[in-house]
């Protein structure tokens, strides 16, 4: 997606439109779906941030999750009275350090355990790499299920929860505001705090793509032995795909525990890894606008089955026969499926993708 | 003094010993063959010198300076450019990108860019398709591609490793004549090819290798005339 090129009149639209959704979803929808909304930038956050390692730099991470439970954990635990439970005598009240320091020290936490991740696979591609990868994020959820002894650090599968709100300028985003004689319930609130984060992630995202760093990530996609004979140097653009890519990890993780107040391990399962994989390689692998609308569907899919499917089953056969829970995976597998067969390219490829299709049709 | 010069270079590559200690050297703008037959150990000794692959013995000294403990990346920027077996285009890059990606280790933009046309001059094809993917030309055009990629880099010493592999013989007799036309312009050119006798023909000397060993070195016109290659690699 190239806003630039667009004209400015369509780019202000876009952001009124943008602006005005939560009252917009509130007053026809309900409160429950601006909350969605919330979800939603969260997951494309994640998907972008996914599309720099498996997009533009061809690495297959079937672990991301588990940098979004870097990012989630550190507030967790530094936002929050938890810590009180490890330590009694020396944190009494836990620690609370504001979001906006925590913030920066996450996605650096985040960006050191993507190149721990990283270091040791350098040699690896495809499968191989997949495999690692999906290990990876098995063992960090292990790791949060189970460092609750000896020492009570993470509080196990129990999850730790009295999570400190994000604030804005001393403003809590837990609690409405008035602004202007306008009410703003909380999850409005945290929808323009992730409106804001999800555009400034785009912006990085776009900028890497086009830059000198980005057409090295392309070339080792393409051929690793042909982008280090044209003077790249692969291990340390590898690294920083998955160093890049953690990052914006870690801080959509760190919005998520504030936002959410709450955070276990159950959220950081392989399951989500594979959602977000399937944001970027449905919307179309690379390109930025594609992996916005695949996180967009996929996160919206699952709510609106779960609340479509009863209603329409209710009327149909006056009671619920299929538990939307179950039908929602056989739907989202048909989908992929129908995705794959019919538009193997995503559904808004990229632009070189696009022309590498067309001229398939053309010869 | 030679611009390259290999001493007792040994290479284990996937556990087998694929170059046992051999000398070559190469002088300012000469273009130097090595050729042999499947397995003999030119790749390896191709990919050695540009830094893919790491010597087990030996060394490698180039422009009065060794060689051994430089990073594959940094050789780029010494004027050491390789076009890869299989000629290792980035497909789903545009031509443009793909020479663009050439001049990675350059940041001379103004130059760059005169550069950039230089070579769609040298390869009028690559102009006519300089917004294609480079995966969805012709196995003769990719080879043009990465010919021209490598140019971008400045070398001063241009590797080429099998650049008549799966082209028809018009393109070989195209890519070769390209060949001779930048050996003309003073450039030093290391062309390994399993094609002796059109090797030999465009080079000035050669170099005969065989499971791992250099066996027999000479002028192009002497090696072309010996018994042992005619018998070996011209099928007489």
């Amino acid at each position: 997606m190239k806003f630039n090129s667009k004209p400015k009149s369509l780019l202000v639209a876009l952001a009124i439109a943008l602006l005005l959704l939560p009252f917009v979803t509130d007053a026809l929808l309900g409160r429950g779906w601006v909350r969605i909304a919330d979800f939603a930038m969260l997951y494309i956050m994640l998907a972008l941030g996914l599309n720099i390692v498996v997009g533009l730099a061809g690495l297959l991470d079937l672990g991301y999750i588990a940098f979004f439970a870097v990012g989630a954990y550190c507030y967790a635990l530094t936002g929050s009275p938890h810590l009180a439970l490890a330590f009694p005598s020396l944190l009494p009240s836990g620690v609370h350090l504001p979001f906006w320091i925590v913030l920066p020290l996450a996605a650096l936490v985040a960006g050191g355990f993507g190149v721990l991740l990283g270091a040791p696979t350098l040699r690896l591609r495809g499968d191989y790499l997949a495999i690692v990868t999906l290990g990876f994020g098995e063992i960090i959820r292990i790791f949060l299920n189970n460092l609750n002894a000896p020492l009570n650090l993470t509080n196990g599968p129990q999850g730790i929860s009295r999570i400190d709100p994000i604030k804005v300028a001393d403003v809590s985003l837990n609690t409405s505001q008035e602004i202007f004689g306008i009410a703003l319930p909380s999850v409005h609130l945290y929808f323009y705090l992730f409106l804001a984060f999800t555009a400034l992630v785009i912006f990085i995202s776009q900028r890497l793509e086009k830059s000198r760093i980005g057409r090295a990530w392309m070339a080792i996609r393409e051929d690793e032995v042909a982008a280090s004979a044209m003077g790249i140097n692969t291990r340390n653009l590898k690294l920083l795909a998955f160093a890049m890519g953690a990052m914006f990890g870690g801080i959509s993780g760190t919005l998520f525990a504030g936002f959410q107040g709450f955070v276990s391990p159950e959220s950081f399962s392989l399951i989500e890894s594979i959602m977000v994989l399937c944001m970027v390689v449905l919307g179309g692998m690379g390109n930025i606008a594609g992996v916005i609308l695949g996180g967009v569907l996929l996160a919206l899919l699952p709510e609106i089955l779960r609340h479509g499917v009863v209603p329409l089953q209710q009327a149909l056969f006056g009671k619920t026969i299929v538990d939307p829970e179950s039908l929602r995976m056989l739907l989202f597998g048909g989908a992929l499926i129908a995705m794959m067969l019919y538009r193997p390219a995503g559904l808004w490829p990229s632009r070189v993708r696009r022309r590498e299709l067309d001229t398939d049709e053309a010869t | 003094m030679n611009l390259l010069e290999v001493e007792h270079l040994e290479v284990n590559y996937g556990g087998i010993h694929a170059v046992k200690g051999i000398d070559l050297h190469i002088a300012p703008g000469e273009l130097v063959a090595l050729i042999g037959s499947n397995g003999a150990g030119k790749t390896t000794t191709l990919k050695t010198l540009a830094g893919l692959l790491h010597p087990s013995g030996g060394q490698i000294q180039y422009d009065g300076k060794s060689l051994n403990d430089v990073a594959a990346h940094r050789r780029v920027a010494l004027g050491i450019a390789l076009v890869p077996e299989g000629r290792g285009v980035f497909a789903r890059l545009t031509v443009a990108e793909n020479l663009l990606m050439g001049a990675y280790s350059r940041n001379d933009r103004h130059e760059i860019t005169t550069d950039l046309e230089r070579m769609y001059a040298l390869f009028p094809r690559l102009a006519e398709r300089r917004d294609q993917l480079a995966g969805t030309l012709s196995g003769g055009e990719q080879q043009m591609v990465a010919m021209a990629r490598a140019l971008m880099s400045r070398p001063r010493l241009l590797m080429l490793d099998e650049p008549s592999m799966g082209l028809a013989p018009l393109m070989v007799q195209k890519i070769f004549a390209t060949i001779r036309d930048i050996a003309a312009l003073g450039m030093s050119i290391l062309l390994v090819e399993q094609n002796a006798r059109l090797a030999l023909q465009a080079a000035n000397r050669g170099y005969v290798m065989e499971s791992g060993a250099i066996t027999l070195s000479g002028a192009s016109g002497e090696l072309l005339g010996s018994d042992a290659v005619q018998h070996a690699y011209l099928g007489r």
